[in-house]
């Protein structure tokens, strides 16, 4: 069963002056996680607020857990949660406070409202900043807190916009565990990103998204395939370089490229580890010791700039 | 039944403002405690009044008026930080009344109002301020500006919603309550203001609040302009008139606001 879908959602800002989703499609199978994975702009906010009932869309229609968002969105909000691209948490109250309020807003009565926000902030390691205000929270902490507030009734339905945007190494690490331990639960979940390690890291399907549209949809895998097969990377001492560039062209049939500063020799090749050890073997056979050398699938960045021509990062620092 | 519960929950959580920040109520009690010894003791000694008691019972109504209409300003920068916040979004993603966010934080903003005014009132007493009517028409006296506070936070929504970002608020907020409460009878007589500016300051709900504080407080309003006007002859009817209006007007628009800030 589909748990979320979304068809031909259009959504123009400024009197249609910004087109910010342009015929777009989804849809997310229960209990699957989505990753939408898009540079600045690409309108993933935007999506997000739609199928979470806060924006309406021009046109297109939206369903969230077999719920029409547009003509009921009353019924969608009991089941869904959503924790936004900012961390949305009242900074003057503690963390404490602001669970309990989320809690009894949900209408779980004080009483319960307690024992659910003592059993998040243990889940999610807040429990010693449960009784600050959040305003002394970390990045990190706050995320988790934000994230918290959305679970506070079991939902079917999880959107997660950006979760780990701003996050040092550490805490966006910290970010992935608990996300992978929700979906253990079964949570469907709508995740979206920048970042293409993320998405592949957490999602069970990537949707890549530009100016408003799905421009690519499949598994991490299948996205890389998309852009082409491996290559084969090895790197050696100066002296060796010539000899080493003769081995890699004829186990891969092409000729292959040097990079000089780095002194890496690379090729693509279809056999993957066969050719992998091939090379070893005629280096060794040559007496040439390899100082690196590996097998590199494309990351989701060159599946980027492949499907867009241009790159994740490079738009992003444009702005 | 249940908005009702949601609405108290937010309320609940705007005057947890006071005890989770103190500074929020020391910071909006120390400027009209300011206003009330600067007008009290630098300006107060050149207006001359044949007012018994002195000048203070004068402003001191004029202080609270102003106070109040601080609601507003209030309001709409509350609302405002936390739209920029993400928070009102959070709340709209719940699945609860959708009206309760706004009228939880009017109401919770209008309560504060009475610490602030306690406050207030105990610093006008410690600088001589003393009512000469009964305990029932001061009660009635801050009733009233309670309820302007309440009809102006409305006002505050709107501004709040409508504005793009927190210093906009605050300079439309400004806009919006320093002409109106200095083109009032608040602080001096409005007769040495120009013809045009005294219908202005006679027939401004400022003025006409104030006019009604002091009459309820037991002081005569020596600081109206124009006498034998409706509003200078009937300051409670017309403060009352103005309050209802204030409020069908915007507690309509500013809801409507609310729900189109869905597009
Ligand atoms: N309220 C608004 N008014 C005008 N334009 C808007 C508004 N909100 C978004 N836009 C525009 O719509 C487009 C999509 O915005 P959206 O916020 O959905 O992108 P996003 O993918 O979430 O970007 P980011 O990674 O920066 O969060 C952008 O061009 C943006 O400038
Ligand atoms: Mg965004």
């Amino acid at each position: 069963m589909k748990s979320i879908i979304a068809e031909e959602l259009v959504k123009t800002y400024d009197k249609g002056k910004v087109r910010a989703l342009d015929s777009l499609n989804l849809d997310v199978e229960e209990g699957t996680v989505l990753g939408i994975l898009g540079p600045n702009g690409a309108g993933k906010t935007t999506t997000v607020r739609i199928l979470a009932t806060l924006l309406r869309p021009d046109s297109g229609r939206a369903s969230v857990a077999g719920i029409d968002v547009l003509k009921n969105p009353e019924k969608v909000r009991e089941v869904i949660g959503l924790s936004g691209q900012y961390a949305a948490v009242d900074e003057i109250l503690t963390g404490y406070d602001n669970l309990v309020m989320f809690g009894e807003l949900y209408h779980l009565g004080k009483k319960n409202a307690v024992i659910r926000a003592n059993e998040l902030l243990e889940r999610f390691s807040l429990t010693e900043a449960a009784k600050r205000p959040i305003k002394t929270y970390s990045g990190g902490m706050r995320r988790r807190l934000d994230l918290a507030a959305s679970l506070i009734v079991k939902p079917k339905v999880l959107f997660l916009d950006e979760p780990t945007t701003g996050l040092d190494p550490r805490g966006r690490q910290e970010m992935w565990g608990v996300i992978e331990e929700l979906v253990k639960d079964g949570v469907t979940l709508l995740l979206t990103t920048q970042y293409l390690e993320e998405a592949d890291q957490l999602a069970d399907e990537i949707a890549v998204i530009d100016t408003g549209k799905v421009i690519a949809r499949g598994t991490s895998d299948a996205l890389k395939k998309q852009v082409g097969g491996e290559r084969l990377e090895v790197v050696v001492e100066s002296a060796h370089i010539a000899k080493t560039l003769e081995i890699v062209s004829s186990v891969s049939g092409v000729k292959a490229s040097l990079d000089e500063g780095l002194r890496q020799i690379s090729a693509p090749v279809s056999t993957g580890s066969v050719a992998l050890f091939e090379v070893l073997k005629s280096l060794d056979d040559a007496g040439i010791h390899a100082l690196d050398v590996g097998l590199k699938r494309p990351s989701l960045d060159d599946v980027f700039l492949s499907l867009t021509g241009h790159s994740a990062e490079a738009k992003e620092e444009s702005k | 039944m249940s908005a009702l519960r949601d609405t108290a929950i937010i309320t609940q959580r705007q005057l947890r403002l006071l005890t989770r920040v103190p500074e929020v109520l020391i910071f909006s009690t120390i400027q009209p405690v300011m206003f009330v010894l600067l007008f009290r003791y630098v300006f107060g000694g050149s207006i001359s009044t044949g007012q018994p008691g002195g000048y203070v019972q004068l402003l001191m109504p004029g202080i609270f008026v102003q106070t109040v209409a601080f609601t507003l300003a209030g309001t709409a920068s509350g609302l405002a930080e936390d739209m920029k916040k993400g928070l009102i979004d959070r709340f709209r993603s719940l699945p609860i009344s959708q009206s309760a966010l706004v009228v939880g934080r009017t109401l919770g903003d209008s309560l504060l109002n009475i610490v602030v005014l306690a406050v207030m009132g105990i610093a006008g007493y410690a600088v001589g301020w003393r009512p000469s009517t009964g305990l029932g028409n001061v009660a009635l006296g801050f009733l009233f500006l309670l309820l302007f506070g309440y009809a102006l936070s409305w006002v505050g929504v709107l501004v709040g919603l409508s504005a793009s970002d927190a210093r906009v608020v605050q300079n439309v907020s400004f806009i919006v309550t320093f002409p109106l409460t200095f083109l009032s009878n608040a602080f001096a007589p409005t007769t040495g203001m120009p013809r045009a500016l005294q219908y202005f300051a006679e027939w401004n709900p400022v003025s006409t609040m104030v006019a009604a504080c002091r009459q309820l407080f037991g002081v005569e309003n020596q600081f109206g302009a124009t006498a034998g006007s409706f509003p200078s002859e009937h300051p409670l009817t017309t403060s009352l008139i103005y309050m209802v209006i204030i409020m069908v007007i915007f507690i309509p628009l500013s809801l409507r606001r609310y729900r189109n800030s869905l597009n």
